[in-house]
């Protein structure tokens, strides 16, 4: 999939002003409330028309200003699944579900019922009415229903933000599932750092309706200067891992990574899984020799590439740990007693508590889906 | 007490004419009716307000003004009447269609107001939504707005029937008072109590206007409530 953007639109004071493209699987608008994500989303989608500018899909123009094209949103073919779920409150669960399959040419119908709900384990709500749904519910609804109009792209606009961090916790795996099985490039809008860690292939960030920078995850997430206006507290790194055995005496889990092994709580995942770490600045210690009889399980030896003292009293640093970039978060009295300097060589300490369940995703399968994976994943639970 | 329950022939016509011409002024204005307050909702065009003002005309003009002015339009040699009367042989002045026409004009107000209000209350977000989906406007309208809209145009019927079964000014002026043509429940019961020892007939017929406009209450009261608990289960 490829989405190219170049757009303006005002509204009111606002101005939002975008360009970007991006080829990833899953691309992440991220940014605070009131950037202009959801703005971006709308034009997208064609609820919206920009005010200048063009947007294209797949070598297919949906809009272009100048040359006063503007593909009504009924014939985009994007699936948009919005806040606040948006069901039609008058139609059972399947009549909502099959709503935008019915408009979808049978051609190119590319998913059945069965297998969205299936996919989304949302079997047993057909015969019931939007209102008597949960939160969780109504969002899977919502995504199955666009799934089920067969789109060339699935935007998803914050569809955790209304629920709570369990309903969260339900929802996340099948978004994970949607990225890696359904042939559907995703847009997702999220103004956490955790989901967008967790799910993205690419990310966008948006601030004050501009596009403050676009990459892969561990690139744009590890630096510090877009992150800390977004959320200083979940500041840090993406480190790609794979799960390399289990000890169930302690229950945990030990992941393999080029930074180093790492041993984290128990995930119940196949050995083999592509898991992505999202490591906190905050929950990394330094220390100058490598530490004996410390409780953390996790010791990574790197080397400090550059020291930013963004706040007076607060210092980022930057660390190399075999070519995983890592950051902590330490205070400038630390620094300056263990006389810390960009190329010295120091230890990185991680405790396994400090990885949630928040911080470890699934990675994004390589390439295609592979069929074995699913299977395993499905027999271990 | 017999006498009260006991209607003569000519009262029966009366009073299924009178249905008669409800039903149909009720049935014949609803697609116009949807269609404007459609317009005065979402419409934004030049002549809005003129729009606005002539559907509430009825309402504030005099109902023996409006139907003085039907019979200047629509009445034989008047320039609407004579043009449907020469090219589609419609005639409307005398007849009970004409009635249909007085009570339809006259209750018009009535239920585009309560459509245009039930239309303005509908989240476009979910119109929006169903666009996305695939549905162009037009399905848009029939699957998402019309089922959302079905209280306020079930309202907007009601209304329209309790007002054409009582329309008696514009009636009488445009069509007369004719029995078995244009002779509705409000008219033979104002002929009734002009003549001597009529008090009983009008009587009975008064009874009978209030049950048929109880019935029509409690029905729309049901049909009301069946579309609510669809909806509302939200």
């Amino acid at each position: 999939m490829s989405l190219d953007v170049d757009v303006t639109q005002r509204l009111g004071s606002f101005v939002l002003e975008a360009k970007f493209a991006s080829q990833g699987r899953l691309t992440a608008f991220f940014g605070r409330s009131g950037s202009g994500k959801t703005s971006l989303v709308n034009i997208v989608a064609g609820v919206t028309r920009p005010d200048r500018g063009r947007i294209v899909l797949d070598g297919q123009t949906l809009v272009d200003t100048e040359r006063g094209i503007f593909v009504p949103k009924y014939r985009r073919r994007v699936g948009y699944v919005f806040q606040e779920g948006r069901l039609l409150p008058h139609l059972t669960v399947q009549q909502n579900l099959l709503f935008g399959r019915w408009f979808t040419p049978k051609g190119e119908r590319k998913i059945a019922l069965d297998q969205v709900l299936d996919l989304l384990g949302i079997g047993h709500l057909l015969d019931r009415r939007p209102g008597a749904l949960s939160g969780g519910e109504k969002q899977r609804v919502a995504i199955g229903r666009a799934l089920l109009a067969s789109p060339r792209l699935l935007l998803l606009d914050e569809p955790l933000a209304a629920l709570d961090d369990s309903r969260k916790e339900e929802i996340l795996p099948f978004i994970e599932r949607l990225r890696d099985e359904a042939e559907v490039p995703i847009v997702y809008v999220s103004h956490s750092l955790a989901e967008v860690s967790r799910l993205a292939t690419t990310v966008v960030v948006i601030r004050d309706g501009r596009i403050a920078a676009v990459g892969p995850p561990t690139e744009v997430l590890a630096r510090t200067d877009l992150i800390t206006s977004n959320g200083a507290a979940d500041a840090g790194a993406l480190i790609e891992a794979s799960v390399s055995g289990q000890d169930p005496t302690f229950g945990l889990t030990a992941l393999q990574s080029a930074a180093g092994p790492l041993q984290v709580p128990h995930l119940d995942l196949p050995i083999g899984t592509p898991m992505r770490v999202r490591v906190r600045a905050r929950d990394v210690m330094i220390a100058t020799v490598r530490p004996d009889g410390l409780s953390a399980l996790n010791v990574l030896p790197g080397t400090i590439t550059a020291i930013d003292a963004a706040d007076s009293d607060l210092v980022e640093l930057s660390l190399d740990c075999s070519g995983v970039r890592l950051t902590a978060r330490l205070t400038r009295k630390s620094v300056e007693t263990l006389r810390l300097a960009p190329g010295r060589a120091v230890f990185a300490v991680i405790k396994s508590v400090a990885f949630d369940r928040d911080a470890l995703g699934r990675a994004p399968a390589m390439r295609e889906p592979r069929a074995a994976d699913v299977t395993t994943d499905d027999g271990a639970r | 007490m017999h006498d009260l329950l006991n209607l003569t022939p000519e009262e029966w016509t009366a009073v299924r004419l009178s249905i008669r011409i409800a039903t149909v002024a009720m049935v014949a204005s609803l697609p116009v009716g949807i269609a404007v307050a459609y317009l005065l909702a979402r419409g934004r065009f030049p002549g809005k307000a003129i729009l606005n003002g002539i559907v509430l005309l009825p309402l504030i003009l005099p109902p023996v003004v409006t139907g003085y002015l039907l019979l200047l339009s629509f009445g034989r040699r008047g320039p609407i009447g004579a043009f449907l009367y020469e090219y589609f042989g419609i005639v409307f002045s005398f007849r009970w269609t004409g009635a249909a026409l007085a009570c339809a004009v006259m209750a018009f107000p009535l239920m585009v107001r309560s459509i245009r209000l039930s239309i303005e209350s509908v989240d476009r977000r979910l119109e929006d939504a169903a666009g996305t989906l695939g549905a162009n406007p037009f399905w848009v309208f029939l699957f998402v707005t019309l089922p959302l809209i079905l209280p306020g145009i079930i309202a907007g019927m009601i209304l329209c029937f309790a007002k054409a079964m009582g329309e008696f000014g514009a009636t009488i002026t445009f069509v007369s008072n004719i029995p078995g043509e244009t002779q509705t429940l409000p008219s033979a019961i104002y002929t009734l109590t002009q003549i001597p020892g009529g008090e009983m007939a009008a009587l009975r017929l008064t009874l009978v206007s209030i049950v048929i406009s109880m019935l029509a209450l409690v029905v729309s009261e049901m049909m009301a409530r069946r579309v609510g608990q669809a909806l509302l289960t939200e």
